[in-house]
């Protein structure tokens, strides 16, 4: 179909969790890849992996700068895509790849990694270790609807991804954003979103408050993104119902 | 202005048509009527409520897991749980009126409690972030399509554990285990003791007690649950009801024709929406003003805006 959006998927020091997240969405992903999506090149999936021009990239992992060849090609990523997108935890902000102190076999000078946005302008963030299948799924809809969609699909798009692209701001999450940018902003109102989407169970709810078991954490960002004072368009969440039904719909 | 009740398909007075429920109900019993009859029709396997230390002490394993155990949960102190009977149900009835952070069992209920169709009870702020967690679930992967019923339920402020503690130990001077039941409503806060004994303090009191992340909140009637329910605007011992979504509408319909409540309409009860929508624009107006406050809260220094 012509009027499908051209997406990569750039590879980089992650774990494919990523990748298999997005794999996860079964069917969904089949019709995506039928109506809207041609996949230019991903690892693991197909073939195709050198990095092509596109509207989309999806970059998982973050970049060793010890090695050459990914510090390349996230500078080719970035050239060749209107869109990037930092897929999950590592990309976003190192996640568990900000604990490495190299050593490790078959390359043990590989030590140092940093989330894509030290080195590119990143446009869209997915935090989350792994992130979840529905909010790839999301956002590839979105993304879609941005680009080829109607003027009020656009806006709907924009509307919808623009909370996800001003978490591009900031490359660093530990837990502690959730006290530094909800508690001590008096925005916090003990609903627990954090605690539940913790994938490390690093929280728990003391008296209605989070507190974060620093040395559990592997600095995903879930639980600040998922918190609805960390962010909260209400615009778009009160019509959750309609986009929801719209994005089912087009996936059938 | 006109949006400060939210969306709704329908808006009645009810109560439940179960006398056993009522007894241990708030107002008009609706939560807990309205998840026994889902329950009991499969609608939902399971619902996330607000417990307490009596319901820890009988079912520990249905408790979400904080530091505390058995011998330090105080009296009045919520515990989120999940409820999968009638009798479960029962145990959790009654309104606590200080933080209990349901949302944090979500995740869980579809992974150690196996739910597939989750029934959730929450105050406004509690529906938002169900209803970000079905749009932006950026850590709840396989949740959100198993929300199968969201109530909400109308809400002026909350309290931490500790100011009701002190509202009711200091200002009220009762022990908290000798509480009966808790209340605010006609510009007062309620404490109502086992032997019979009330105190009754003045809002003007207890509003320096409030969490603090109340006062940013825009959302008085729960406008995101599929069904949200309070006392304001219904006489006593019923509650005001808004059905709210298409999942709302579809449980309401069947719980009707069930026999599961009585109802009048809204308009024939007094005071009826009127006090709702003034105490709602109360509220929004209130805290609209605390967000522009924020705003130039420092000296060219804003306190952050959650809302984009």
């Amino acid at each position: 179909m012509a009027d499908k959006i051209t997406v990569g998927y750039t590879h980089l020091s992650g774990c494919t969790g990523c990748t298999v997240a997005l794999a996860d969405n079964y069917g969904g992903l089949l019709t995506l890849l039928d109506k809207y999506v041609d996949l230019k090149y991903i690892p693991t999936l197909a073939d195709a992996r050198h990095i092509q021009k596109v509207d989309v990239s999806f970059v998982e992992g973050s970049v060793c700068i010890n090695d050459k060849l990914a510090v390349e090609e996230i500078k080719e990523t970035r050239e060749k895509s209107a869109i990037v997108v930092a897929l999950g935890g590592c990309a976003c902000y190192g996640n568990i790849t900000r604990f490495t102190r190299g050593g490790q076999q078959n390359q043990p000078q590989h030590e140092s990694y940093l989330p894509i946005g030290d080195l590119i302008k990143v446009d869209v963030f997915i935090p989350g270790c792994a992130p979840t299948p529905e909010l790839i799924r999301n956002v590839a809809v979105m993304a879609y609807l941005l680009l080829k969609g109607t003027k009020e699909q656009k806006d709907l798009a924009t509307a919808f991804l623009t909370p996800l692209m001003k978490l591009t701001a900031k490359n660093e999450a530990c837990g502690c954003d959730l006290i530094v940018d909800v508690i001590n902003q008096g925005l916090c109102m003990g609903c627990g979103s954090c605690a539940a989407s913790c994938p490390v169970r690093a929280i728990t709810m003391e008296y209605g408050k989070p507190n974060v078991e620093r040395d559990l954490c592997i600095k995903c960002g879930a639980c600040s993104a998922q918190c609805p004072r960390g962010f909260f368009n209400t615009d778009v969440i009160s019509q959750y119902e309609a986009i929801n039904e719209a994005i089912m719909a087009a996936l059938q | 202005m006109g949006a400060e009740l939210g969306n709704y398909k329908s808006c009645v007075s009810a109560r439940s048509t179960d006398k056993e429920l009522l007894k241990n109900a708030q107002d008009g019993g609706i939560v807990t009527q309205l998840f026994a009859f889902a329950l009991e029709e499969g609608i939902i396997d399971g619902a996330i409520v607000a417990a307490n230390k009596e319901f820890y002490a009988k079912y520990p394993s249905k408790c979400i897991q904080d530091s505390s155990n058995l011998d330090m949960i105080e009296p009045w102190r919520p515990i989120p749980a999940i409820v999968n009977t009638k009798a479960e149900l029962l145990a959790a009835a009654g309104t606590k009126y200080n933080i209990s952070p349901n949302v944090a069992l979500l995740k869980e209920a579809t992974r150690s409690f196996g739910l597939d169709k989750i029934g959730i009870v929450g105050t406004p702020c509690q529906m938002q972030a169900v209803r970000k967690a079905q749009l932006y679930p950026v850590g709840l992967r396989n949740v959100g399509a198993s929300i199968s019923l969201a109530v909400g339920i109308f809400c002026m402020e909350n309290f931490p554990y500790q100011s009701i503690l002190q509202l009711v130990e200091d200002h009220a001077a009762m022990k908290l285990e000798s509480v009966k039941k808790m209340e605010i409503g006609k510009g007062k806060f309620w404490v109502y003791g086992k032997r019979g004994q009330v105190v009754q303090l003045p809002l003007k009191i207890t509003h320096k007690y409030e969490q603090p992340g109340c006062h940013v909140c825009l959302d008085y009637v729960a406008n995101l649950g599929d069904i949200s329910t309070g006392s304001v605007g219904s006489p006593d011992g019923w509650s005001t009801v808004f059905v709210r979504s298409k999942i709302g509408d579809s449980v309401w319909g069947k719980a009707m024709a069930a026999g599961c409540f009585e109802t009048q309409p809204i308009e024939k009860v007094k005071p009826g929406l009127e006090l709702v929508t003034k105490l709602a624009n109360e509220k929004i107006t209130k805290n609209k003003k605390t967000l522009e406050g924020r705003a130039t809260f420092g000296v060219g220094k804003a306190l952050r805006n959650p809302y984009i």
